[in-house]
């Protein structure tokens, strides 16, 4: 049955998830996913990386959706992140100036992908941190996981997440500073240096 | 060796088994599918064997996934929502109206959110260069929508009915006609990607994705309802669903103090 009874708290139960597949392409990613930051804002960071699986090899159909707040910690309420062309019916871009903190990127034929967005500030007792949601043909649910940036190592010492995780496992949530003055982050879905994946409650 | 129906059959009944088995000995129910089933293939390398970090979000109001992107008026057009109407001609098919509403664990409508479907065609073909079936293509059915949940959380759809299609997993796999639906909540913790079902679709039993999930409650909730109110007349045929997000949402925090 699949209409709820909502005066019947026992019979509001979750619907399932189910994987994206291999034929979203044309449907969910949109121009200009990753170019979160307005244009020229000086707090610009690049993310870069692969999404990989248990043997190593890039996903060419994955996507990832990236969430975070602004340089001074506060989390975005605009909207306007895939604004739509009714002329056209196709999409319009961002508009280049507001910051709706959120963006979806499609790995490319490599695996491949990048993002640029604003430095996230800190939030509470946490060090300041991007949330990354994965999706891809042959997972079933997606993936939650965090890109922290390295630098503020007091900060990372103290995050509350970071503190629960061994060396090792830690890593893979920090992303590498490159010398292009970009970050780089790899997703690994399985296996060595697998990354730390998320579940709330 | 070529793998058949009847190996993916036995592989989807151990899992059941194994499932009813996990109950009997006390284990919960499973409202998810587990990220590792090896009947559907793809997930074989593409699920984490490390088990999930637990982050309990009623010790931290502060945390980013307690928030959700938002969506607007700027992010849809009026059209967006009728999948009949984006091209210059009337695609093939059978003509559905999908609606529902979008709840959070607490029966909690969800208003003002992004609703996002993809889908095959009538004849079982996706608008995508790589997909291979060879059944046509419509020129005037691209198979995207889009839209806002209103102040109920209902959305509405108007489209064409799927067809099932082949997908060579293994000999002879077809799809269950399907729409797929992406869903943001009042968090990102409760983000949702997955597929509604239309009622007693013979290939349900064959198809290792919606066997994914085990449980036959869980199963059934991806199955949409026939309502005949929502039929329109000498238009198209009615389907209801309602969707809950899975994850906690702010609103815990506030009752949990």
């Amino acid at each position: 049955m699949t209409k709820i009874d909502t005066s019947r708290p026992e019979s509001v139960l979750p619907t399932p998830s189910h994987t994206v597949g291999p034929f979203y392409g044309h449907a969910l990613p949109f121009p200009g996913g990753g170019d979160i930051a307005p244009v020229g804002h000086p707090d610009t960071i690049a993310v870069q990386g692969y999404v990989l699986d248990g043997e190593g090899n890039p996903l060419p159909d994955a996507f990832v959706e990236l969430w975070g707040p602004d340089p001074d910690g506060n989390l975005p309420t605009v909207d306007g992140s895939m604004r739509r062309d009714p002329a056209s019916g196709g999409f319009l871009g961002r508009n280049g100036v507001e910051f709706t903190g959120w963006g979806r990127i499609q790995t490319d034929a490599n695996g491949h992908w990048s993002a640029r967005t604003l430095r996230p500030g800190a939030r509470g007792h946490n060090a300041p941190y991007l949330s990354v949601c994965v999706f891809a043909r042959g997972l079933l649910v997606h993936l939650y996981t965090r890109i922290y940036l390295p630098g503020d190592e007091a900060a990372l010492a103290a995050d509350p997440l970071l503190a629960r995780l061994d060396a090792e496992r830690r890593d893979t949530l920090v992303a590498a500073r490159r010398g292009d003055g970009t970050y780089r982050f790899d997703i690994r879905l399985q296996g060595e240096g697998e990354t730390v994946f998320l579940e709330f409650q | 060796m070529t793998l058949t129906q009847a190996d993916i059959d036995l592989e989807i009944a151990a899992e059941h088994a194994a499932y009813v088995k996990r109950l009997a000995e006390g284990a919960p129910v499973e409202h998810q599918p587990r990220r590792d089933y090896a009947p559907y293939r793809s997930s074989v390398l593409r699920h984490p064997k490390q088990p999930p970090v637990a982050i309990d979000v009623t010790k931290d109001p502060e945390l980013v996934e307690l928030s959700s992107p938002a969506f607007g008026e700027r992010d849809i057009t009026e059209i967006d929502n009728d999948l009949t109407r984006q091209h210059n001609g009337e695609p093939i098919g059978e003509r559905i109206t999908v609606s529902g509403r979008l709840l959070d664990r607490d029966g909690r409508p969800i208003r003002g959110q992004l609703v996002e479907i993809w889908q095959a065609n009538s004849a079982g073909r996706y608008a995508h260069q790589r997909e291979q079936h060879d059944a046509p293509l419509d020129p005037n059915f691209t198979g995207v929508g889009r839209t806002l949940t209103d102040d109920d959380g209902t959305y509405h759809f108007t489209t064409v009915q799927p067809g099932p299609y082949p997908w060579r997993q293994h000999v002879n796999a077809w799809r269950p006609a399907h729409i797929h639906f992406s869903l943001f909540g009042s968090a990102f913790t409760q983000r949702l990607v997955t597929q509604m079902y239309f009622p007693s679709d013979p290939l349900f039993p064959y198809d290792p994705i919606i066997q994914s999930v085990t449980d036959d409650a869980a199963r059934r909730r991806l199955v949409a309802t026939y309502d005949h109110s929502l039929s329109v007349p000498e238009f198209s045929m009615g389907y209801h669903w309602d969707i809950v997000l899975d994850g906690p949402n702010a609103t815990w925090i506030e009752e949990g103090r």
